[in-house]
């Protein structure tokens, strides 16, 4: 074996090709898990028939998905029409690439020094999730004009100036819990909550900050367009969204990123919020574990929100994000700040 | 090795371009595009020279020449904005009444 | 550092503001410029700046542009137009690209003179300058009336572009 292939890079390597499959696996996940929530609130079964209890619905959809035409406007901006699912994808996808899942790992000693399991970690991590959806704009802005039809314009101006409002409140939130934790990194920040207030509570950041957390799940929502945000894309419901003009893999390459930047605020806030992979029962090396499952929480009450609610209208929602949620976490970021003193 | 001399040259080879961006080119969001190309090597230069110090002084002014360039940037396109509704052009050229 | 690494960057740097101005479409001037920040911020990566490489990315490449984006596209500003003037003449071009290199190569000239500045290698310097507690220390500390003017910029900023860019009723 050459001396360059050592097992560290091959763990790496592997680490890497192990968490974008994992996103898009749980993409699909998802689309299977919205399905079957929605129908268990409408007092339906939803899909039964493909695979057991519908687990394989999603990449019946997938398939179809490629099998269909692409069709490109005539008048739309071809290279930029092309490119505005791509740079979704990307960004959604390389926005998790600084979240902390579990804690280090020799893999039962076959390695020589122990493997973090994130793909990367900087110490501006936080920084790093927040410039990446703030990229991710750039699809939804770029799909809706180079359509080059007013709805799928208007759709996008509108999808896009909401994401923007609402990555305020989402900073700031951020930079609260920021305060409370000293550090950038998402590692240290869960780090800092291990341990137990009274050998029963654990340290979450959620319980010092309740009103943070919400203040980020809510602007969350709102930045990943997902009910009750969705006027940009309800309004496919009733005219156009700005993916109406995508067919086949384009508008499937949407959908994965609507997806996957779901998941990664809900991974995001289990990180910040709720302790990342520490829980009580199981080994250290398990912490896997726990992190899935509190991800899976936030993201089971992401569809819940969607088919329970109603959604706002367009100028409600610009009203609700500038008047009342940046006010609300400004005061928190001076409340954080004011205890962070006094209490030392 | 790559010095500083490097980072210099670029950022001399990047102000080359914005200035002469804005020199040639008629039209006015283009012209404020190269105002951006100007600040960003100048803003090159300061977070290079700051390493080569070795202070973090470099990085703090890059900082506020971010948001300072985003203030001209807003202020910018507002006027672009207010001009367009008059003359429904975007080329410089056709405002000049205050010519004598 | 790696000098690959820094010529790779440099180069995205280089070619994308080149085609920056010379694309017609100011469109695709917008979207080339932020392909030429990322290449910035890549630089600054390799310079240990990692605060300041996001920064750019939230700032320059996620605000600003966008707002350039906005405002081309409300105008409908995405018709072509000549590179050069033509009353600058037909070999306008030329000119300019000579003109250009000459600036360039006065720049190369005048660097040349000065001996090679070399940075230090020494690991804790890059760590003390990638720390984001001495940015925000030196912000909020030594320079922390120009901190409180910039913010009093922006607000005059903000409000004053929401005025000039009001409709006249």
């Amino acid at each position: 074996m050459p001396a360059f292939i050592n097992p560290t890079v091959v763990a790496h390597l592997v680490l890497i090709f192990m968490v974008m499959n994992m996103l898009v696996l749980s993409s699909a996940f998802m689309v299977w898990m919205e399905r079957k929530v929605c129908a268990y609130i409408q007092d339906r079964v939803g899909p039964n028939r493909v695979g057991f209890e519908g687990l394989l619905q999603p990449f019946a959809d997938v398939f179809k998905l490629l099998l269909k035409e692409e069709l490109i406007p005539k008048s739309a901006d071809k290279l930029l029409f092309t490119i505005a699912p791509i740079i979704s994808v990307a960004a959604a996808l390389t926005a998790f690439s600084v979240v902390p899942f579990g804690t280090e790992t020799t893999l039962f000693g076959l390695l020589r020094e122990p493997l973090r399991l994130e793909v990367t970690d900087v110490n501006v991590a936080v920084l790093v999730i927040f410039a990446i959806t703030s990229m991710g704009v750039y699809g939804i802005v770029l799909a809706g004009w180079s359509s080059n039809s007013k709805y799928s314009l208007l759709g996008g101006l509108r999808s896009s100036a909401q994401m923007i409002s609402y990555e305020i409140s989402y900073g700031l939130a951020l930079a609260a819990v920021v305060m409370m934790a000293g550090s950038l990194s998402l590692r240290e920040i869960v780090l800092n909550q291990s341990g137990y207030w009274w050998h029963i509570i654990p340290k979450w950041y959620v319980f010092l900050q309740p009103i943070g957390f919400l203040i980020f799940f809510t602007a969350g929502v709102a930045e990943t367009n997902r009910a009750p945000f969705d006027f940009p894309e309800a309004e496919q419901e009733l005219v156009a969204g700005y993916h109406t003009e995508y067919s086949s893999m384009s508008f499937g390459l949407f959908f994965l990123a609507e997806y996957v930047n779901m998941v990664t605020v809900s991974a995001v806030a289990t990180s910040l919020y709720l302790g990342g992979w520490l829980g009580p029962f199981l080994p250290d090396w398990l912490g896997w574990v726990w992190f899935l499952l509190k991800t899976l929480a936030l993201l089971f009450f992401y569809v819940w929100m969607r088919w329970t609610l109603p959604r706002y209208r367009y100028d409600q929602l610009m009203e609700f994000g500038w008047k009342y949620l940046l006010p609300l976490a400004i005061l928190n970021l001076i409340a954080t700040a004011a205890l962070v003193i006094w209490l030392g | 090795m790559i010095s500083l001399n490097e980072f210099l040259v670029l950022s001399g080879i990047l102000f080359a371009i914005g200035t002469a961006g804005v020199f040639l080119r008629r039209n006015l969001i283009t012209i404020l595009l190269s105002i951006e190309i100007m600040l960003n090597a100048v803003n090159l230069t300061f977070v290079a020279v700051g390493r080569y110090l070795g202070t973090v002084d470099g990085q703090i002014i890059v900082f506020f020449v971010m948001t300072v360039a985003a203030a001209e940037a807003a202020v910018g396109l507002a006027l672009v904005i207010a001009l367009f509704r008059h003359r429904e052009t975007l080329s410089p050229d056709a405002f000049t009444t205050l010519r004598w | 550092m790696n000098p690959i690494l820094f010529y790779v960057f440099a180069a995205v740097a280089v070619i994308s503001s080149l085609l920056v101005v010379g694309q017609r479409n100011p469109m695709h001037s917008v979207m080339l410029l932020i392909v030429s920040f990322g290449g910035l911020s890549g630089l600054y990566v390799l310079l240990d700046a990692p605060f300041t490489a996001v920064t750019q990315i939230i700032v320059y490449a996620g605000a600003i542009m966008v707002l350039f984006l906005f405002v081309v596209m409300l105008l409908n500003a995405h018709t072509e137009d000549e590179v050069v003037p033509p009353t600058l003449g037909p070999h306008g071009m030329k000119v300019a690209v000579v003109l250009s290199l000459a600036l360039a190569a006065e720049v190369l000239w005048a660097l040349s003179r000065v001996g090679a500045a070399s940075f230090s290698t020494d690991p804790n310097a890059a760590v003390a300058i990638s720390s984001v507690a001495r940015i925000g220390t030196g912000i909020f500390t030594t320079h922390a009336f120009a901190f409180e003017v910039t913010s009093v910029l922006i607000l005059v900023a903000m409000v004053g572009a929401v005025v000039i860019a009001r409709k006249e009723h």
